[in-house]
C-alpha cells in the first residue's frame, strides 16, 4: 500500500460539493426549520390560550370533577377529583383491552386454524369471517352491536335468562356410554397397532375395538333418539334460571364472593403449579435418560383440576354466589356488565380475531414444507409434528404481528368513545378536557398514556426478536 | 443375524397392473378429501350444514321477501313481522349521498365524483396508456381543483358551499382520498428521512413516525382539532373540515413510512452501489434507481394502508364532521322512520358500502402482486 493518508489522496473539490458539509448544512437546515416552526407554535399556543383564558398547568389535577361515571374500578364519585377520574379512565381501558386480547386471541388462533384446515366446511367459515369483519369499519360494527342488538333487548322485566342445564338420565346415560365406548375402541386400536405382530394380543385387539365402536354407535343411536324423543326424557333439559340475564341494561352474572379459608384454594392451586412443573422437569430427565416419555399435559391439567377442587371442599366450601334478582323494575344484586362494554368487548375482539387469523395463517405457512416432512420421515405423527416442529417456528413469525394486533387493539378501545363507554378518551379527553379547558396537558397526557404501553410494548418485542433471532449460517 | 441373508428377493416378472382407485380425481375425491377426510371432518361438514339450514331462510326472509321496497315513511316497515327497511334506504339516499351540500349545486359533487373514478380507473387500469399524466393529474391537479369546486369561490363566479354544509359519501370520499394523496410524498419523505444517514433528520423521522404510530387515531384527530387552532395566529382560525384532514394526512403518512421503509429494506444494495458507480445524486438515485423497485415491492402493503385509512375515516365524526356513517346515524334516529328494522337496516347498507370498496381493493392488490411477480418468477 502506498502511504500517505486517505486525506492526502482526496481531490480538492468545492466546500458546497463535499458531502460532509452538505450534510451538516441539511441537518442544520432541518433543525433550525423544525426548530423555528415548534418555537412559533408555542408562542402562538401561549398567547392564544393567554387570550382565551385557557389554563396552561395541571391545576384542575386536584379539583373535584362534579361528573359521575357508570363503570369504575376504583371507588369514585362525583365529588372525586378530576385525577381520579383520569385513573378510572384508564383502567377501563386496560380492563377492555386485556380482557379483548385474551377472547381475540382464541378466536384468532381457532379461526387461523380452521382456514387452513383440509375441511372445506371450516375453510370457507374462517375465510367468510375475516373477509366479512376485515373490510367493515371497527366504528360500524361497535354501533352495530350496541345500537342494533343490544340497546334493542327487552327491559329488564322480561329479559332473556340464560337456564341451567342438567342432564336427563336416558339422555346423558347414552352419552357416558357413547364417550367411554368410543374411548374403548380407540384406545384398543392403539393398544393393537403397538403389539409385535403376530402375538395374541394383536389378533384380539381389532375384535375389541370392533366390539367398542359397535356399543358406541348402538349407545349413540339411542342417545340421540333419547334426545330427540320424548318430552322430559331428552338429553337436554332446562333446569331452574341459572342467574345470568341480558336485557338492555347490561349483562347480569352471579357474584361470586368468597368467604374465610378461600385461601386454601390458591394455596391448592399454587401447590398444583409447582407439582406440575415439577413432574414436567422429571419427565423431561427420564425421556432424556430412557427416552420415555410421560402423559405431562394429562397430569398437569389432572392437578390443576384436582387439587385446588380438594382443598375448596376441605375448606368448607367458602364460596356463596350472589345471584341477580328482579325487584320491581330491575335486578338487584350479582354482578351487572354495562351494555357499553359488552359492544365494545364483542367489537373490540371479533374485529382483531379476523387479523390475528390471518397472522397465524401466514405463520403457519411461512413454515417450509419440508419442516413436516422430515417429521413424518421421522416417524412424528401429525399432532407432535405440528406441536413440536411446524409451531415453534410458526410463532416466531407470528408473535411480532401478533404484538402489534394487540396494541392495535387496545388503541382501538378508543373508539369506546362513540358508545359511551368510560374509557379514558372518553372520561379524560373528552368529560374533563370540556370542563377544565386544558386542552393542550389533557391531549398530551392521553397521548403519553397509549404511547408508553406502544413504545414499552414495543422495546419487549424487540428484546424478545433479539434473543430468538435466527441464527445465520 | 442369519434372518438378513434369507429375506433376499427379486422380481422377476413385471407386477400387475392395478385399477385406479373408485376415488381418485374427480368430484368424489374432492368431497371425499374436503369434506370427510375423517369422523371429525365429516362432522365438521354436518355441522356446517346445518348452520347454513338454519340460517338462510330466515336471512333470505329478512333481506329480500319480508322486506319493505317502498314505502313513503316508515309506517310500512314499523309493522310486526317486517324486514329489512330498504325504502328507508332509497328514501335517504340523497341524503348519505350529500348530507346538507346545497341540492343546487350538487352538480359539482356529481362532475368530481366522476372525474375521480375516471381518473382512478385510468390509474388502476393495468397497461393504461401515459400513467404518469395520469398520476400527476389525480395526485396534483384533481385534488386542488376539486376542493376549489366544491367549495366555491367568488372569484371563478361559483357560490360558496361552505364545509359545515358538507357531509355524507362524498365527504367520506373527500377524507379517503387527502388521506391517499398526501400519505405518499408524506411516508416517502419519512421513509427517507428514517433511513438517512444524517443522523438528526433520521432522529426527527423516528420520533414523528413512533409518535404518531403509537397513539390512537381518535387522539390524533383531537389534537389536530383542538390544537392546531392554538398552534397558528388565532386570526387564521383553520377550517373545521380542513383540521381532521391534516390530521388524516399526518396519520396516514406516517403508517405509510413504514411501509415505504419496508420496502426499501428489500431493494439489495447493490443497486445503490451501482447508482452511485453511475454518478447519480441521492435524489436521482432514489426518484430513478430504488424508489420504484422499493414501491413496487410493497404494493399489498399500501393497498393495505389504503384500506385502514378508507375504514378510519368513520373515526373523523368525532370531531364533528359528519362523514358517510354519521349520515346513517343521523338518519337512523329520525322519528318519520323510527322502527325496530331500521337501524339495522342502515348498518346493513353502511356495511355493504365499506365492504365493497374495502374488498375491492385487496382484491386489486392481489390481482397486481400476481402480475407483479409474474415477471420476477424464474
Amino acid at each position: 500500500m502506498s502511504g500517505g493518508g486517505p486525506a492526502a489522496q482526496r481531490p480538492k473539490v468545492p466546500l458546497l460539493h463535499d458531502p460532509r458539509f452538505r450534510g451538516l448544512l441539511v441537518q442544520a437546515g432541518t433543525a433550525l426549520a423544525l426548530v423555528s416552526l415548534v418555537w412559533v407554535a408555542v408562542d402562538n399556543a401561549a398567547t392564544n390560550m393567554r387570550a382565551r383564558g385557557i389554563p396552561t398547568n395541571f391545576d384542575f389535577w386536584d379539583r373535584v370533577s362534579g361528573f359521575d361515571v357508570n363503570q369504575t374500578l376504583i371507588s369514585y364519585s362525583a365529588v372525586s377529583t378530576y385525577g381520579q377520574a383520569f385513573w378510572v379512565g384508564l383502567l377501563n381501558t386496560l380492563l377492555v383491552a386485556v380482557i379483548g386480547v385474551v377472547f381475540a386471541t382464541l378466536i384468532g388462533f381457532t379461526l387461523g386454524v380452521m382456514r387452513l384446515s383440509t375441511n372445506w366446511a371450516a375453510r370457507s367459515f374462517a375465510g367468510l369471517y375475516v373477509q366479512t369483519l376485515r373490510n367493515v369499519p371497527l366504528l360500524l360494527q361497535l354501533l352495530f352491536w350496541y345500537n342494533a342488538i343490544l340497546n334493542p333487548l327487552p327491559a329488564p322485566r322480561a329479559s332473556l335468562a340464560m337456564p341451567s342445564v342438567a342432564l336427563s338420565w336416558p339422555g346423558a346415560g347414552s352419552l357416558a356410554l357413547t364417550l367411554g365406548a368410543g374411548a374403548f375402541a380407540v384406545f384398543v386400536a392403539r393398544f393393537a397397532r403397538a403389539q409385535s405382530p403376530g402375538s395374541a394380543a394383536a389378533m384380539l385387539a381389532p375384535v375389541g375395538a370392533a366390539l367398542g365402536w359397535i356399543v358406541a354407535i348402538v349407545a349413540l343411536v339411542f342417545g340421540v333418539s333419547a334426545f330427540m324423543g320424548a318430552p322430559g326424557g331428552g338429553l337436554l333439559r332446562w333446569g331452574g334460571p341459572a342467574g345470568v340475564y341480558l336485557n338492555n341494561r347490561g349483562l347480569l352474572l352471579p357474584n361470586p364472593s368468597f368467604g374465610p379459608g378461600a385461601g386454601w384454594v390458591l394455596v391448592g392451586l399454587a401447590g398444583a403449579v409447582a407439582a406440575s412443573v415439577a413432574f414436567a422437569f422429571w419427565a423431561r430427565r427420564r425421556q432424556a435418560r430412557t427416552g420415555a416419555q410421560s402423559p405431562v399435559a394429562l397430569v398437569s391439567l389432572a392437578l390443576l383440576i384436582l387439587l385446588p377442587l380438594i382443598a375448596f371442599v376441605a375448606a368448607g366450601s367458602p364460596l356463596t354466589m350472589d345471584y341477580p334478582v328482579l325487584r320491581g323494575f330491575n335486578f338487584q344484586g350479582g354482578l351487572r356488565v354495562n351494555p357499553e362494554f359488552v359492544a365494545l368487548l364483542l367489537g373490540l375482539s371479533l374485529y382483531t380475531a379476523a387479523f390475528i387469523a390471518e397472522e397465524v395463517r401466514a405463520g403457519v405457512q411461512s413454515v417450509a414444507k419440508g419442516q413436516s416432512e422430515a417429521a413424518h420421515a421421522l416417524g412424528l405423527r401429525a399432532a407432535p409434528t405440528l406441536r413440536l416442529v411446524v409451531l415453534p417456528q410458526a410463532l416466531r413469525v407470528i408473535l411480532p404481528p401478533l404484538t402489534n394486533q394487540y396494541l392495535n387493539l387496545t388503541k382501538n378501545s378508543s373508539l369506546a368513545v362513540f358508545i359511551g363507554y368510560p374509557d379514558l378518551v372518553q372520561v379524560f379527553m373528552g368529560t374533563v378536557l370540556n370542563q377544565t379547558g386544558a386542552a393542550v396537558q389533557v391531549i398530551a397526557l392521553t397521548m403519553a398514556v397509549y404511547l408508553t404501553i406502544s413504545l414499552a410494548t414495543a422495546g419487549l418485542m424487540a428484546l424478545y426478536g433479539r434473543h430468538t433471532a435466527w441464527a445465520e449460517r | 443375524m442369519e434372518q438378513k441373508t434369507t429375506l433376499a428377493y427379486l422380481r422377476t416378472q413385471p407386477s400387475p397392473v392395478l385399477p385406479p382407485p373408485v376415488f381418485a380425481g374427480g368430484a368424489l375425491q374432492w368431497v371425499r378429501a374436503n369434506m370427510l377426510a375423517g369422523p371429525g371432518s365429516a362432522l365438521f361438514t354436518l355441522a356446517g350444514l346445518l348452520f347454513v339450514v338454519w340460517v338462510t331462510p330466515g336471512l333470505v326472509r329478512y333481506l329480500f321477501i319480508d322486506a319493505v321496497w317502498s314505502s313513503p315513511d316508515g309506517a310500512a316497515c314499523r309493522a310486526p313481522g317486517a324486514g329489512a327497511c330498504w325504502s328507508f334506504i332509497a328514501r335517504k339516499l340523497d341524503f348519505f349521498l350529500y348530507a346538507s351540500y346545497p341540492r343546487e349545486m350538487v352538480w359539482r359533487v356529481n362532475l368530481c365524483m366522476a372525474v375521480g373514478a375516471v381518473l382512478a380507473v385510468w390509474l388502476l387500469w393495468p397497461g393504461a396508456a401515459r400513467k404518469g399524466l395520469g398520476a400527476l393529474l389525480f395526485f396534483v391537479i384533481y385534488p386542488v381543483a376539486c376542493l376549489l369546486a366544491l367549495h366555491g369561490s367568488d372569484a371563478l363566479g361559483l357560490p360558496t358551499a361552505p364545509t359545515d354544509l358538507w357531509g355524507g359519501i362524498f365527504l367520506s370520499l373527500i377524507v379517503a382520498t387527502v388521506g391517499i394523496v398526501m400519505s405518499l410524498p408524506g411516508g416517502v419523505l419519512l421513509a427517507l428521512g428514517r433511513r438517512s444517514r444524517l443522523p438528526i433528520v433520521r432522529f426527527f423521522a423516528t420520533v414523528f413516525i413512533e409518535f404518531v404510530r403509537g397513539v390512537p387515531f381518535i387522539t390524533v384527530l383531537f389534537m389536530a382539532n383542538t390544537m392546531l387552532p392554538l398552534f397558528v395566529p388565532a386570526s387564521w382560525s383553520p377550517d373545521r373540515l380542513l383540521r381532521p384532514l391534516i390530521g388524516v394526512s399526518l396519520f396516514a403518512s406516517a403508517y405509510m413510512a413504514e411501509i415505504v421503509r419496508a420496502g426499501l429494506q428489500a431493494v439489495p444494495k447493490g443497486q445503490t452501489e451501482g447508482a452511485q458507480a453511475l454518478g447519480l445524486g441521492y435524489w436521482r438515485m432514489m426518484g430513478l434507481i430504488i424508489l420504484p423497485q422499493a414501491l413496487t415491492v410493497v404494493i399489498p402493503g399500501i393497498v393495505g394502508i389504503f384500506i385502514g385509512l378508507f375504514k378510519d375515516t368513520t373515526l373523523v365524526a368525532v370531531v364533528g364532521i359528519s362523514d358517510f356513517l354519521r349520515t346513517v346515524e343521523t338518519a337512523r334516529l329520525d322519528p318519520a322512520w323510527a322502527g325496530p328494522t331500521i337501524s339495522t337496516t342502515g348498518y346493513i347498507f353502511a356495511a355493504a358500502f365499506y365492504w365493497i370498496f374495502c374488498f375491492g381493493m385487496s382484491r386489486y392488490s392481489l390481482m397486481m402482486e400476481r402480475r407483479l411477480s409474474a415477471g420476477r418468477k424464474r
